[in-house]
């Protein structure tokens, strides 16, 4: 097998061990890149001269003693949205297309300096905004495990990089489900902490009382490996948690007996795909038969979350989005008459049709007149969501769900029906308003083939709980490499 | 569909929102907007009366520190992503 087939775990130990070179895991991961690039089109940019360079000095440090982490001299692939010092760095977008970060985001640093080697940077739905990673300005990914289909966003490229095994891991983003959906569409396992966990400092916003980076990996050690590597409190993010329990690999056991599982009803009920919701109710009668205690409950409020989350995220978003205006980096229009002129022509022609659609519509939702009536009722209805998983949590240890209705769709079959692609983030994205953790990982296939996951939410700083809930499940199942990993 | 977005209304959204649309993605804004004006009104069934609007789902704070440069002199990494500079500036069209 290549050693991309292996878990970042796996091969760090194998590099630790002197078994193999961070080099010859570099190589490895290159040569599948070339092999598989012109079909999955995970990347936006591969590195490839600093990441062999990299990994010369980062097996010297290893040798040396000054790399001595689980993840040292592990090649990873970083979403496009988080600032990479001397890496170009473009959210998927025309207007960043030349953005050379002069800094490093905080996450991207604490995995620089636990030794790890960072390959290139994964294609994204635009800024974040989109479910399939087709908004991209650099083409569409497709999804490993059948290329007709599409392999779920925003964090798409992260997860279908993970799964083709053009890498050992990735970091995602999660605004509202963009690790977890992905993840489930491509049979990988991904995470998102609790909000304020990891640093944003250096993750290009959307909506920033949302927005969380975290692992996709090939399973829940590694997820833990790497958060545990990530998750540390930052000065320059003032939303960031001092934790002291970040010790989450400690909940690497076999073990549910006697714990809360809670099954909101509401999440079985319409729009739900019958093959998905098997699958996700058997994962839950497997963790039962391993001695947790699960139950049916109604959780409420679910269809609001939805419309709730487009008002905070595109008013945050459109907010955000206005520092991109032609001055002082990327993208600038050749021809414009005066200063506004050229920061409309700029903006109009440097975002894609889904960006400007939500910055029309959060600059309308907050302009007077509609901030009461649409800003304010969103982060009401934000409140009331939040009281129902206090009071869900209050009696679970954690909630199970399906991370999305349905399995990976095919290309092109969201995008022209904006409200239904939103709908397809039902499961995930009150997690996002809540602040929530949440985990996804495979729990099974359909008859297509395609991947399902099982989604474990827990309550705020809880991360342990599912984590260990999630490794227990995991035990029970092989991982499934994607056929295109396994060269078919 | 119950929202019908006026033309003075996306004049006014695009102008809070620096964006120039052409007649064919304004006719598309008018229907998106109000399309999705349609499914946020869910929310109106909700009685939201006397909660409290929730910004953070925990308190924040602003953060203070001494004003004292802890990052150095980062000029030139950060005027070489200038679309246009002079000596040590970025240029953009007259202002006044």
């Amino acid at each position: 097998m290549s050693l991309m087939g292996l878990t970042a775990v796996s091969l760090g130990k194998k590099i630790k061990a002197g078994e193999v070179s961070a080099i010859e895991a570099v190589q490895e991961a290159l040569a599948s890149i070339h092999e598989k690039e012109d079909v999955v089109n995970s990347f936006v940019t591969v590195e490839e001269e600093r990441a062999l360079k990299r990994a010369k000095e980062v097996q010297k440090g290893i040798e040396d003693g000054t790399y001595t982490g689980a993840l040292a001299g592990v090649p990873v692939a970083i979403k496009d949205n988080m600032c990479t010092k001397g890496v170009l760095t473009t959210c998927s977008s025309k207007i960043l297309e030349n953005y050379i970060p002069a800094f490093s985001s905080e996450a991207v640093l604490r995995l620089e300096k636990a030794g790890a080697i960072i390959l290139g940077k994964t294609n994204m739905d635009e800024f974040a905004m989109g479910s399939t990673t087709e908004t991209s300005a650099f083409g569409t990914t497709k999804n490993p495990w059948n290329i007709g289909h599409v392999p779920g966003g925003s964090s798409g490229g992260s997860c279908a990089a993970v799964a083709a095994e053009e890498c050992s891991y990735a970091l995602g983003s999660d605004t509202g489900g963009s690790i977890r959906q992905p993840s489930s569409f491509c049979g990988v396992t991904g995470m998102k902490p609790t909000y304020g966990t990891v640093s944003r400092y250096g993750l290009i916003a959307y909506g920033s009382s949302l927005d969380q980076i975290g692992p996709v990996a090939k399973d829940v050690t590694d997820c833990a490996v790497i958060l545990e590597t990530i998750a540390a409190h930052d000065k320059k993010d003032s939303t960031s948690v001092e934790r002291k329990d970040c010790d989450f690999t400690s909940a690497l056991k076999d073990d549910v007996k006697g714990m809360k599982i809670g099954i909101p009803r509401d999440y079985f009920g319409d729009g739900l795909d019958a093959e998905v919701r098997e699958k996700v109710m058997d994962a839950a009668k497997t963790l039962e038969a391993k001695g947790a205690v699960v139950e049916e409950f109604d959780l409420s409020l679910v269809e609001y979350a939805i419309p709730a989350y487009y008002v905070i995220a595109c008013a945050e978003a459109s907010s955000n989005l206005a520092r991109f205006d032609g001055v002082k980096y990327g993208f600038r229009t050749d021809e414009y008459d005066g200063l506004h002129n050229m920061y409309k022509k700029t903006r109009s022609e440097g975002f894609g049709a889904e960006v400007k659609r939500r910055i029309m519509l959060g600059s309308f939702v907050l302009s007077s007149g509609y901030y009461d009536a649409y800003y304010l009722k969103a982060l009401r209805t934000k409140a009331l969501i939040k009281q129902a998983f206090d009071k869900a949590f209050s009696q679970y240890d954690m909630i199970l769900a399906p991370a999305a209705p349905t399995t990976a769709p095919r290309l092109g079959d969201s995008l022209n029906d904006p409200i239904k692609m939103y709908l397809g983030d039902i499961y995930t994205i009150s997690v996002n308003l809540a602040g929530l953790p949440g985990i996804s990982l495979p729990c099974g296939k359909d008859s297509k083939g395609l991947p399902i996951g099982l989604q474990l939410i827990g309550n705020c700083f809880e991360e342990k709980k599912i984590i260990q809930a999630a490794y227990a499940f995991e035990l029970t199942r092989e991982y499934e490499h994607c056929p295109l990993a396994a060269g078919k | 569909m119950a929202n019908i977005i006026s033309d003075e209304t996306i004049e006014y959204v695009g102008i809070l929102a620096k964006l120039e649309l052409d007649e064919e993605e304004k006719e598309q804004a008018k229907k998106d907007i109000g399309e999705m004006l349609d499914y946020i009104d869910k929310l109106n069934e909700l009685d939201t009366s006397g909660v409290e609007p929730m910004s953070h789902v925990f308190p924040v704070h602003n953060v203070f520190r001494e004003d004292v440069v802890a990052n150095g002199d980062g000029r030139e990494i950060t005027l070489a992503n200038a679309p246009e500079k002079k000596e040590d500036s970025f240029v953009v069209p007259r202002t006044i």
